[in-house]
């Protein structure tokens, strides 16, 4: 079996892997980050990202071999030191969420987003979340929260942009 | 679901990665950007003995001016790919195709090679890859060669690489000037595939058309070149004159039946939509 050594929000571990292990499987069911879903067996719902060296990817289409010497960032290593993140505070006061199982997802995908666009008007948002699917809320508070966490990460003398 | 138990094999060199392939026999699978084999892996629809992982292989993401061409690595990846300088100057239409395929995260991990040598009928770049009469650069144990997009694309998810080739690179001769692109994609929701594309690229010569290319996505087992069409659009100048040349598009096709639609639907999508085609690429 590959040995991986694989750093996840902050804390670096080093595991045996079979090959065949899905980088969310190995997320969720050795590390306990149980914080990122499965919503789908096609890589559509994008309910699974999180951030491979700083850029989004659905880690159901990664194995976990494939992060071996990587960086990952999980929904759960955002707001170090026990705090929220402005994402996720935003989406919490935009009521960007009913079931919350698209959420996880959305937030990492937004994050990527805002990595390479600080200012997205309402469209930029919908096209850069376009491989997110919800069920329950019709988009349009996802969109609010995220154009207002933006605005909150934007303002001057902020530390916490990225994760 | 979870994949069926394989090998995995992660070569640090194109030569390793050819003698691995070589070695594993024809039940082994190369693993690119993984954004259509994993869900094929999950849901068991692709079983293979072995996995001969190219992600480590940052020598074929490179992109370079050739000359004449642009040589595009196999494992540049599409958001590399609509990004990258030489691409959105030499082969636009490529740039604006690619921005058109799946969602950020999917373009993050996908490659071009790895799209091409899906040979999905669906996929948007093999139908790009024909329209700029690309060639494919194949590498195994025996040597390498070089395979015109024309004769790649041989059936249904099929190319003409045999099961020990290993795709290295894509030559896109370089367009001149005076040319606009465009591609046309229909789907019904965001992050979809196409039901029918239209990959199109004209010279234009003071108000017509002097030479036109024109490719078409889904409208077959592979992409089909709409040559009546490139024939029919000399000389065009206006929209009448698009429409009556974009009729020939379907011709010679076999466009399938599926839930997205009728072959008879993606016969009309594809006259209307090449009409569109090439009235934006002429701008
Ligand atoms: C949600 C979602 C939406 C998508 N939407 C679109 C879309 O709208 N349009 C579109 O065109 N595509 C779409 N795709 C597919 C995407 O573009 C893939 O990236 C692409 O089809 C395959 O590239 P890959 O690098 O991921 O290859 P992989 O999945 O790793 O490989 C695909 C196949 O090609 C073979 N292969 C790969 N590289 C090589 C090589 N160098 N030499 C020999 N064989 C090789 C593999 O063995 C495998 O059989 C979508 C995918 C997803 C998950
Ligand atoms: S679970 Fe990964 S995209 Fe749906
Ligand atoms: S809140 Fe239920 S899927 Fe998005």
């Amino acid at each position: 079996m590959p040995r991986i050594r694989v750093e996840v929000d902050g804390t670096t571990y080093e595991d045996d892997v079979e090959p065949r292990l899905l980088l969310v499987h190995y997320l969720r069911e050795r590390l306990g980050k149980v914080g990122t879903p499965v919503g789908c067996d096609t890589s559509n719902c994008g309910a699974c990202t999180v951030l491979m060296d700083g850029v989004s990817v659905k880690s159901c289409s990664v194995l976990a071999v494939q992060a071996d010497g990587r960086d990952v960032t999980t929904v759960e290593g955002l707001g170090a030191g026990g705090g929220t993140h402005p994402m996720q505070r935003a989406f919490h006061e935009e009521h960007a969420l009913q079931c919350g199982y698209c959420t996880p997802g959305m937030i990492m995908a937004s994050l990527d987003l805002l990595r390479e666009n600080a200012d997205p008007s309402e469209d930029e948002v919908r096209e850069g979340l376009e491989g997110n699917l919800c069920r329950c809320t019709g988009y349009q508070n996802i969109v609010k929260a995220v154009r207002r966490a933006a605005g909150e990460m934007r303002e001057p003398g902020r530390q916490e942009v990225t994760p | 679901m979870i994949p069926a138990t394989f090998d995995y094999v992660r070569p640090t060199s194109v030569d390793d990665a050819c003698r691995a392939l070589a070695d594993a026999g024809e039940d082994a699978k190369v693993l690119a950007g993984g954004q259509s084999l994993m869900p094929l892996l999950r849901m068991r629809l692709a079983i293979p003995d072995a996995l001969i992982d190219l992600d480590r292989l940052d020598g074929l993401r490179e992109i370079r001016d050739d000359g004449d061409s642009l040589v595009i690595g196999a494992m540049a990846t599409h958001h590399q790919v609509m990004r990258d300088p030489l691409v959105r100057e030499h082969a636009p239409l490529l740039a604006r195709a690619t921005e058109t395929v799946a969602d950020p995260a999917v373009r993050h991990r996908g490659t071009f090679g790895g799209s091409v040598a899906h040979a999905d009928p669906a996929g948007d770049l093999p139908a790009v890859a024909l329209a700029l009469d690309a060639v494919l650069v194949v590498r195994s144990v025996r040597g390498e060669r070089e395979i015109p997009a024309s004769e790649f694309f041989v059936d249904w998810m099929t190319t003409s690489m045999e099961p020990d080739e290993l795709l290295v690179g894509v030559r896109v001769p370089k367009m001149g000037s005076g040319w606009g692109v465009h591609y046309e994609k229909f789907h019904r929701t965001a992050q979809a595939w196409a039901i029918v594309g239209v990959a199109c690229a004209v010279r234009r010569n003071g108000d017509g058309v002097e030479e036109a290319r024109v490719a078409l996505t889904n409208m077959g087992p592979t992409p089909v070149r709409a040559h009546s069409v490139e024939v029919a659009v000399r000389g065009a100048g206006s929209e009448d004159a698009f429409r009556t040349a974009a009729a020939q598009a379907a011709a010679g096709t076999e466009p399938p039946t599926d839930l997205h639609g009728s072959s008879e639907y993606r016969t009309h999508l594809a006259t209307v939509l090449t009409a569109r085609a090439l009235a934006a690429a002429v701008g």
